[in-house]
């Protein structure tokens, strides 16, 4: 066998001997305006602890209330991923002792979720083309996010010495909604692609539901992601371990790929995988072991007595299913007719998760061409060089728009587009502060270029000769001259007609 | 009969982070024994048709419109906080967890 020093298995030969069942739980902020159970303000960036009362700091004599708007986006989601909707439910109190929540539970839902059940299909990529995987959910339920622990001290090496913990409390009590998939087994060695696609396709979805931003690097959507190993996919599941932390898909893949070779180490060297939490790291590319076994949960959930069961009529939900949008496959294939995409196009842009960028693109009115060229071109390299998800970069689609629209209307060459990208990325404002800053712009006086166009002919006689004699060609070169002579701002086809006429040459 | 061991009175103890003396144990067993067994007479008239509640109103979905309302200042927030720091509370780490 492959034997790694590291006692990982390598991948390969751990999906030889192993079949993997991957279980995905995402936790997704709602972009309600105020909390779950009180009336602060959700906005992110705030001064910590700015956006507290009572309620969400379980000071004595506070009680909840339901954010109407976070139940009836619940309710979307579970129908959005063909769920049934509990026609009675409760919340549960979820007791544990750490400082993200500060009155030592989470209200949360426990045996009565909102919604139960349902799918998501979802596409992959494959070496064999695309394919389509129906991952099963299992349930979406409602809670409140906890407070943002700071852990600072000791390791951390900050002044402070001693080992602590700084809590800001503005993001407790925003309302979550956790989807948890049924296990996903038949995968194979596609399951790091799966789990990776999953929740791509779950945050189009939430996206397009519009109840919420799900940007995952400002942890509006969070994924623990289970897996465990067996023998082969007749036997039982064997022992899972839950890898927390993921924040971003390709963390996601990495994560669920990493959780393969090392589970397959242990089974191979005769060892047993222990049930536990995980933590992803980012940096190295691995997971280490949270919580352990003898610290098991016990959360003693009970019933929240604060509040009075939900219990979502008939005619409530038929009316919040009326406000379903398309549902994103269906959606894609007719962005996909609109734009005029080619199937490989538009599975590039699917694969990219950049369909979303593509369309607030085109909406900012740019051309579809024009949006998929600077999304699957220079801003994808872009990201995967910084690695990067593309709708992190510090740029948006009507940015994007505003450029492609400075090249349709000549303003700009695909050279300068891409400068004045850079510029943008590089936070130096808008594209048309760029633009301004740098001094960019296609010259477009032909007093001005005429100036080079004889300087590149004087220059370079013999190419000028050339051309003269006939060989249009040859006119490449000189063209070039007077690009490089004006750092790009120019025309190239009005040069090249400038050169030609100058040369007496017929285009 | 009810009956609470003191294997479980350790067992919340620890879960409700009290750090209870060996006589303690034994002394809160036996109150909390009591307790449930006084709970329990609610079992006994409970019959079958009774379905058990959480909740004594015969109210569901009460909600309210998604609004912000003003709420505490940082500072008032902080203000009983037995330790702050930069603007946030300030409490012991938790031995286990991740830095």
């Amino acid at each position: 066998m492959t034997a790694l020093s590291s006692g990982l298995m390598s991948y390969e030969e751990a999906l030889r001997r192993f079949d993997p069942v991957i279980g995905l739980e995402v936790h997704v902020e709602l972009g309600t305006r105020s909390k779950m159970f009180c009336g602060c303000p959700t906005d992110f960036g705030a001064p910590p602890n700015s956006q507290v009362c009572p309620t969400c700091l379980g000071l004595p004599g506070s009680l909840p209330v339901v954010n109407e708007a976070a139940v009836e986006a619940a309710i979307r989601i579970g129908l959005a991923l063909n769920g049934e909707i509990a026609p009675w439910c409760r919340f549960a109190r979820k007791n544990y002792f750490y400082p993200d929540m500060p009155k030592n539970f989470q209200v949360s839902q426990y045996d009565e979720p909102i919604a139960v059940g349902g799918w998501l299909d979802v596409p992959v990529d494959t070496p064999d083309g695309a394919r389509t995987m129906r991952v099963d959910i299992e349930r979406a339920h409602l809670e409140e996010d906890t407070g943002k622990s700071l852990h600072v001290g000791g390791a951390t090496g900050r002044i402070h010495g001693a080992d602590h913990s700084l809590v800001d409390y503005n993001r407790a009590g925003i309302p979550l909604v956790e989807i948890v998939t049924r296990p996903v087994e038949g995968t194979g060695a596609l399951a790091p692609q799966v789990a990776r696609a999953y929740v791509a396709a779950l945050r189009e979805l939430l996206r397009a539901l519009d109840v919420s931003p799900a940007r995952m690097e400002l942890g509006q959507l969070r994924c623990d992601a289970n897996l465990s190993l067996r023998e082969s996919p007749q036997a039982p599941y064997g022992l899972r371990t839950e890898t927390k932390n993921v924040n971003s898909l390709r963390s996601i893949e990495r994560a669920v790929r990493y959780e393969v070779t090392r589970q397959a180490g242990v089974l191979a060297s005769g060892g047993r995988v222990r049930q536990e939490t995980r933590h992803w790291h980012e940096d190295t590319g691995v997971t280490t072991p949270g919580r352990s076994k003898e610290q098991a949960e016990d959360y003693r959930y009970f019933p929240e007595p604060d509040l009075v069961p939900l219990a979502p009529d008939r005619e409530w939900v038929e009316a919040l299913r009326s406000t379903l949008p398309e549902p994103p496959d269906a959606h894609r294939r007719r962005l996909q007719a609109d734009w005029g995409f080619t199937d490989l196009e538009m599975r590039d842009v699917v694969a990219a998760g950049a369909v979303g960028l593509v369309e607030a693109t085109v909406a900012a009115g740019a051309s579809p061409a024009g949006a998929r060229k600077w999304w699957m071109g220079e801003l994808i390299r872009r990201a995967s060089a910084t690695a990067t998800e593309l709708d992190a970069l510090p740029v948006t689609p009507e940015q994007v728009a505003r450029v492609q629209a400075m090249v349709e209307d000549g303003t700009l060459n695909d050279q300068l587009a891409r400068q004045v990208l850079e510029g943008v990325l590089s936070g130096e404002g808008d594209p048309d502060t760029v633009v301004a800053a740098r001094g960019l712009s296609i010259v477009s006086d032909d007093a001005a270029l005429l100036g080079h166009v004889d300087a590149a002919v004087e220059a370079h006689p013999d190419v000028a000769a050339k051309v003269r004699a006939g060989k249009v060609a040859a006119a490449g070169a000189l063209v070039g001259a007077v690009m490089k002579a004006t750092r790009g701002q120019a025309d190239a086809s009005r040069v090249r007609e400038l050169v030609l006429d100058r040369l007496g040459a017929a285009g | 009969m009810p009956s609470i061991t003191r294997e479980e009175v350790a067992h919340l103890a620890r879960l409700a982070r009290l750090q209870l003396a060996p006589d303690e144990l034994d002394h809160l067993a036996g109150q909390l024994d009591q307790i449930l067994a006084a709970v329990a007479t609610v079992g006994e008239v409970a019959a079958d048709e009774i379905p058990p509640t959480s909740h004594p109103l015969p109210l569901v979905n009460v909600l309210r419109e998604d609004q912000t309302r003003p709420g505490l200042s940082a500072a008032q927030a902080l203000a009983a906080a037995p330790a702050a720091e930069d603007g946030r509370f300030r409490v012991p780490r938790i031995l286990g967890e991740e830095a």
